[in-house]
């Protein structure tokens, strides 16, 4: 029984777009944490709520609009940044309030697309498209490429911004393709995931592999391992014990987390 | 020969609050200048404004003879930031090779890989700097003074004709200062023009050459002989910084 849904079209579509996703999310997390910029993902997920609100309250297409929505909000949360001296986090929540807000008073006003914004919020991997698909599989390659092209500037970048910024480095452009990147994993992965979880693939397996690497190249793939296996194993989990896909997902990779923790406290004791 | 950096009638306020007032300075091949000041003197700001992470609101900085705004050849100035060490994060994954070879970036273009000869250089630094032994530790797990002479390493990487450290010992012990205030008085012997700011003229008169005082406006600028016989500075830096001994 178990094994027949690896049989199954839409079972491996699901692991194939789940995988990538997965990489994606665990290489752009890992500069994300290391730059005290964790929240940024869940925050772009509330604007890309109200991107696929305003979406369907006009009857468009949700997938540019969310995108557009989360890309500028990426956008401007760096700027507010930058021009008004404020914290990360406060940008951040700034925008992922307002966000939720919009998202609610459309959903509270048009009342007949509750049920759709709904799988958004908590994805369907198991019925994803073939612009999930391909945009998972591309998103991944786009993460990787910027990875092998940017290596040294992003460490750099993220971990004295100061002094690369003294060196004449980029850090502006390098900060936004960050941004952009995640606001792209976020919209990808709010059918894959859902909205509410695609946070969880970006920040747990990174935050799981530096608890254990000592590189960074180490822990970029311990991280990207670590978000495979939690997709993997999570869909497994799923049909298994009959869960909810994206919630077996991210309960996977929080038990990782433990179980990583854990490791770590057994082998410094 | 022009200056390696010349400052001219320099104004900058943060808001309502002018924090550098018509500034004129002029650094040389070879000098090795401590700029002093209290806090709050605006120190750390005019070195912002020399690295270009600042811009002036009035007035003229030019370094190697270019405007620094169109100045591209960042390379040419290596600088450790204040409080290096304090924001170093423990569980950040780099190397301490790693932490050196950032200094090469500004260096190279794009794409910005690192070749056999880059890591050839960054060893060279570590050696200059007596912790070749510790390129493939983690940074994290060094002392203040070992993670200091990595930044300094990570500085000179790419054979900067300036290095300017901003409150470089702050978090340091008194003798790993002694040892430090050496190291960059042989880089300086070695044909390296060094600016440092700091609050603490009595371990860094050793080897420095130029003293500038900094309360808002430049208070002084002269040699190293000049400064300290000049009882006046005392109302601007401050009675305790004077403690003044060449050793």
């Amino acid at each position: 029984m178990f094994w027949d849904f690896w049989q199954y079209n839409f079972f491996l579509r699901a692991l194939v777009a789940g995988f990538f996703l997965a990489v994606a999310a665990a290489i752009l997390g890992l500069y994300l944490i290391l730059r005290k910029d964790a929240m940024l993902g869940h925050g772009l997920t509330h604007i890309a709520f109200a991107g696929v609100a305003v979406a369907l309250f006009f009857d468009v297409v949700p997938f540019p609009v969310a995108l557009l929505a989360a890309g500028l909000a990426a956008f401007f949360i760096l700027k507010i940044r930058e021009k008004a001296g404020l914290y990360g986090d406060t940008a951040v929540a700034i925008f992922s309030s307002l966000g939720m807000a919009v998202g609610i008073i459309l959903a509270s006003v048009a009342k007949d697309f509750n049920v759709n914004l709904l799988s958004f919020l908590f994805g369907n991997i198991l019925a994803i498209r073939d612009i999930e698909l391909y945009g998972a599989i591309l998103l991944a390659f786009g993460v990787i490429g910027t990875l092998i092209f940017f290596y040294h500037e992003l460490i750099y970048v993220t971990f004295d911004e100061e002094s690369a910024r003294a060196a004449g480095l980029a850090v502006d452009r390098l900060d936004a393709l960050l941004a952009l990147l995640t606001a792209i994993t976020v919209v990808i992965g709010m059918k894959i995931v859902g909205l509410l979880l695609v946070s969880a693939l970006l920040v747990i397996p990174g935050a799981a592999a530096l608890q254990l690497a000592g590189s960074f190249k180490k822990c970029t793939l311990l991280a990207v391992v670590l978000g495979a296996v939690s997709v993997v194993g999570g869909l497994n989990l799923a049909i298994i014990l009959n869960w909810p896909a994206s919630g077996a997902i991210v309960v996977t990779s929080g038990g990782i987390f433990l179980l990583v923790a854990a490791l770590k406290r057994l082998r410094s004791a | 020969m022009a200056p390696l950096i010349s400052i001219k009638n320099l104004y900058f306020s943060y808001g309502e609050q002018l924090v550098l007032e018509n500034i004129n300075l002029e650094v040389n091949r070879g000098d090795f200048l401590a700029i002093l000041g209290p806090n709050g003197s605006g120190k750390t700001t005019l070195i912002k404004l020399i690295l270009g992470l600042l811009k002036p609101q009035k007035g003229e900085i030019r370094l190697f003879g270019q405007p620094s705004a169109t100045f591209k050849e960042r390379w040419r100035i290596g600088y450790v930031p204040q409080r290096a060490i304090a924001r170093v994060d423990p569980v950040f994954p780099v190397s301490v090779a790693e932490v050196v070879s950032f200094g090469l970036l500004p260096k190279k273009s794009f794409p910005r890989f690192m070749k056999a000869s880059d890591w050839e250089a960054v060893r060279e630094a570590l050696r200059q700097v007596e912790m070749e032994a510790y390129g493939r530790r983690k940074l994290s797990q060094l002392s203040g003074g070992q993670q200091q002479r990595v930044f300094i390493a990570r500085a000179i990487v790419a054979q900067p004709e300036v290095l300017i450290l901003d409150e470089p010992t702050t978090g340091v012990d008194v003798t790993t200062q002694e040892r430090f205030y050496d190291l960059l008085g042989l880089l300086n012997q070695k044909g390296l023009t060094i600016i440092i700011v700091t609050h603490d003229i009595g371990i860094v008169n050793k080897h420095v050459k130029q003293v500038a005082c900094l309360n808002r406006r430049l208070v002084y600028h002269g040699t190293h002989e000049e400064f300290c016989s000049s009882p006046r500075l005392k109302e601007y830096v401050g009675e305790h910084h004077l403690v003044i001994h060449r050793h």
